[in-house]
């Protein structure tokens, strides 16, 4: 199973973080320190896998941006590459041609994105159009909403 | 009133680069007015900006103060702001946070939401803050919620489910059965949540999943997802090595798998499932198996994907216990993964290759790794990568010298074939090691010098190489000194002087200055080596006694006579008593020397071409018994000499009231002393005039050993004497 799951910018900058499994606060820190160095110092020509402890490290940079997964020992480095790639697709399906500001002004969107995709560290749904549905039926009720709300506002 | 929307925050933060904790600090002042606000929407648009500032911008600020408005914003009827709500609860509720026993109620409620997208939202917030008090509460709603209508449902519900079991593993058998019958659900992501939840935990404890085999095994021989795929072959992976005739049936469908399928995220898995599952071990074709698993793993090691080349390579050594000839096949292109400018791909390589070392590779192998310490030189333009800052980690570097000395020392030493060669790559590795490694070189170097006796010389040779090596001393001091290694140095040259060729000026070089900077136990080893070597030197020099060798035997020891003073005022006792000792030793013969010539100055009839015996003396100390490595557990081999019964009473025992006298009186006088000696009560006393009186104590149980015979009434009268002396003073 996915153990966390973060993203960041070529600076360092984290834009999106998300944990499936306990970790202290202290954990979190000193992991997400750690990885950000290691990760911005490796070269292109490298590796997408890291070996971090009892954890392995697989990540991807796609423009300006690293996506980055853990993973225990056991699984299989290769289909976690797939998994981060299929979420990369489906932000860029849903923003439309997405980019490093999209997720910085959107970041709700990206976490929703992302909560369509997996749970408790496993992958939720393999059909991608499947998840589009599904976060456009989100979007189309909060629009909804926010109709609502604005219709109400000036009435009154 | 103007609220700061979302994106205003963001893009007022973006824009206050420069003053951004301030500007931060000002929007938090202005959150926390915000949050307290009756109007439902400004509350959910302040959560959502704190949720912002704190999960993404300032690491380490908590927002557990607005703990319970989260709530609030989460029990809203509007859908946006409940999933908001939701998304702020998942970023900053933590397992101990008290809110959460408020969250029970409101989650069931939206657990039975008829809007399946509230449900979804609820789910997912549950995913992340299940505590063990939740997962109890609502362990029943969810299983009931593996009936819903919606697959949409269902599928978040059995994932929803796995991190229930792992706070609260009474749902699992509870909710097992009803978990079971949705393997057969219509609908294929549901399966496939099945699938993974299974999967996950299969690994903890295969033993109960073996029963849905078939299913499974229905599954993967029909569908056509690859994710799905992949973890149903890992599924297997865990079950067969619990039952191998379902690693037969496997096989087949595994086999195609892997001649067909494109994926090599597949193909890798069904490899890994092939290797670890033990699936090889079924004899038959199982060799043409092995062989084919090996080629395709070949074919990740020659592909330009660097991530091909890591899983290939992590895939090669599981294989490489079972099959090692197939693997050795390819050593040429492992070999040229050592050299991999990436270091996972070389510490990979480098685990696969230490696997692999025999007699005839390893002396190449080991060149290999020590040219990784080295670093790159300039006048090397064929050098084809730069060796990247990792090379010079201290971590990756003892691991280096670490695994070059296992390959080396393994099955003791039977990949070596010149011990000569190894002793220099041992000195080679002190000098370039760049981190401290000498106890380990010592211990290596002192290991191969006992046992080898061909390689002694060389290596008394090259010891002297090290002690003469004053930039070793200067430094010794420093984090990253191997100055340890002297105490090989020094102990070898010691023990094996008959190979030096010059001992006066190891003995030199043995009291130089520096040394008393060494660590104590290598100084130790100094002053005894000192004495050993002019032991040897001065007993070679009898036998070409002469006034010039007499005179250098004076002027040699009165100058250790004075030098060794320096090793005595160290710190350490083990030193200052060897020093002290062989100070004494030397004054001893520079004495006998001086009176000799005094005598042959005064002219008296003394013989002056005779050595003075002093000097013969000193050999038989050190170089009687060669000392040889001796085998733990020799000791049990020695045989027990006939008539021995070592079960047997030395003595008769003594009768059981007397005893009991004896030792109360011990008690009740030697408390001070004696029970500082602790368990077998030894009472050792002094009476006063600087003599020590001892008294064994007599045990209890009746085992006795020692004078406890007639002499002992004697013996006792003695004691009590001196007890009433020393207590009253004569």
């Amino acid at each position: 199973m996915i153990l966390y799951l973060f993203i960041f910018s070529r600076h360092g900058k984290m834009r999106l973080k998300k944990w499936f499994q306990y970790f202290t606060d202290k954990e979190k820190t000193t992991l997400t320190t750690d990885l950000t160095t290691v990760i911005l110092s490796r070269k292109r020509s490298m590796c997408n896998v890291l070996e971090y402890g009892e954890h392995k490290v697989i990540y991807k940079r796609y423009a300006s941006l690293y996506f980055v997964a853990g993973i225990d020992w056991n699984e299989n480095e290769l289909y976690t590459l797939e998994v981060i790639h299929r979420y990369v697709q489906l932000l860029d399906e849903f923003f439309g041609n997405v980019c490093e500001l999209d997720i910085i002004y959107n970041f709700d969107k990206a976490y929703y994105v992302l909560d369509e995709l997996f749970m408790a560290g496993e992958l939720q749904e393999p059909n991608k159009k499947a998840v589009i549905r599904h976060i456009n039926s989100f979007e189309q009720t909060c629009q909804l909403d926010i109709l609502t709300r604005n219709l109400e506002e000036s009435i009154k | 009133m103007f609220e700061k929307t979302l994106t205003d925050l963001i893009r007022g933060i973006r824009t206050n680069k420069k003053n951004e904790q301030k500007y931060i600090a000002a929007c938090l002042q202005e959150i926390r007015q915000e949050v307290r606000s009756n109007d439902p929407d400004v509350k959910a648009v302040a959560i959502s900006k704190l949720t912002y500032v704190c999960s993404l911008q300032m690491l380490g600020y908590d927002m557990s103060w607005a703990s319970f408005h989260v709530v609030e914003v989460m029990s809203s009827a509007k859908f946006l702001q409940k999933r908001t709500g939701y998304l702020a609860a998942t970023q900053s509720f933590r397992q101990d946070t008290d809110v959460l026993m408020l969250t029970t109620n409101l989650l069931k409620k939206d657990l039975a939401s008829g809007n399946h997208l509230e449900v979804g939202v609820a789910l997912n917030g549950l995913a992340h803050i299940v505590t063990p008090d939740l997962a109890r509460d609502l362990c029943q709603d969810l299983v009931s919620m593996l009936n819903h209508s919606r697959p949409y449902v269902r599928k978040k519900v059995v994932l929803v489910l796995y991190k229930l079991f792992l706070k609260f593993p009474e749902a699992l058998r509870l909710s097992f059965p009803r978990l079971k019958e949705k393997l057969e659900d219509p609908d294929p992501s549901v399966v496939c949540a099945v699938v993974n939840v299974i999967c996950e935990l299969a690994r903890k404890n295969p033993k109960n999943y073996l029963s849905l085999a078939p299913q499974l095994f229905h599954i993967l021989n029909t569908s056509s997802n690859n994710w799905m795929l992949i973890k149903i072959i890992k599924l297997f992976g865990a079950l067969t090595p619990l039952e191998p005739r379902l690693a037969k049936k496997l096989l087949p469908p595994i086999t195609q798998h892997i001649q067909q399928t494109h994926a090599m995220s597949l193909l890798y898995e069904c490899i890994h499932t092939v290797i670890t599952g033990g699936m090889l071990n079924l004899g038959g074709n199982s060799d043409s198996l092995a062989a084919m698993c090996v080629n395709k793993l070949r074919t990740f090691l020659e592909d330009t994907d660097q991530n091909l080349k890591y899983v290939g390579l992590l895939a090669l050594a599981k294989i490489l216990p079972t099959h090692p000839r197939l693997v050795s096949e390819h050593r040429d292109i492992i070999l040229r993964c050592i050299d991999d400018p990436d270091i996972s791909i070389r510490l990979r390589a480098l685990d696969l290759v230490v696997g692999m070392v025999n007699k005839r590779n390893c002396t190449d192998i080991v060149k290999r790794l020590m040219a990784h310490l080295l670093p790159s030189s300039n006048s090397d333009p064929t050098a084809n990568y730069s060796p990247p800052s990792t090379l010079l980690e201290p971590a990756y570097r003892a691991d280096i010298i670490n695994r070059i000395i296992y390959i080396c020392s393994q099955n003791s030493y039977s990949n070596i074939t010149n011990f000569e060669w190894y002793i220099a790559v041992l000195v080679d590795l002190t000098y370039v090691s760049g981190v401290k490694v000498g106890e380990m070189l010592a211990q290596q170097i002192m290991d191969v010098g006992v046992r080898v006796k061909s390689a002694r010389q060389y290596c008394v040779k090259i010891m002297q190489r090290l002690i003469s090596d004053k930039n070793l001393l200067e430094n010794c001091k420093l984090s990253d000194s191997n100055a340890e290694v002297l105490y090989a140095a020094a102990w070898i040259s010691g023990e094996y002087c008959s190979f030096l060729e010059n001992p006066v000026e190891t003995i030199e070089f043995l009291i130089q200055p520096g040394v008393t900077k060494l660590s104590h136990n290598v100084q130790a080893v100094y002053v005894h080596a000192v004495l050993k070597i002019y032991a040897y030197w001065a007993n070679s020099l009898v036998y070409n006694w002469d006034d010039d060798a007499k005179q250098e035997l004076i002027q040699i020891t009165a100058k250790l006579k004075d030098k060794v003073g320096m090793f005595s005022s160290c710190t350490d006792l083990e030193v200052q008593e060897r020093a002290y000792n062989i100070r004494e030793i030397f004054s001893i013969i520079h004495q006998d020397l001086i009176n000799e010539e005094n005598n042959l100055k005064e002219g008296n009839d003394y013989s002056s071409q005779k050595a003075p015996a002093i000097i013969a003396e000193l050999p038989p100390l050190f170089f009687f018994y060669e000392l040889n490595p001796v085998a733990p557990k020799a000791q049990k081999k020695v045989p027990i000499p006939e008539g021995l019964d070592l079960d047997a009473w030395i003595n008769e025992p003594l009768p059981e009231s007397e005893n009991n006298e004896s030792e109360e009186e011990e008690e009740s006088y030697g408390y001070g002393y004696g029970q500082t000696f602790g368990g077998s009560g030894d009472l050792i006393f002094s009476n006063g005039n600087g003599a020590t009186v001892g008294r064994r104590r007599v045990r209890k149980n009746g085992r006795k050993n020692g004078y406890e015979s007639e002499d002992n009434e004697e013996l006792r009268e003695k004691v009590y004497v001196t007890i009433y002396s020393v207590l009253f003073g004569n």
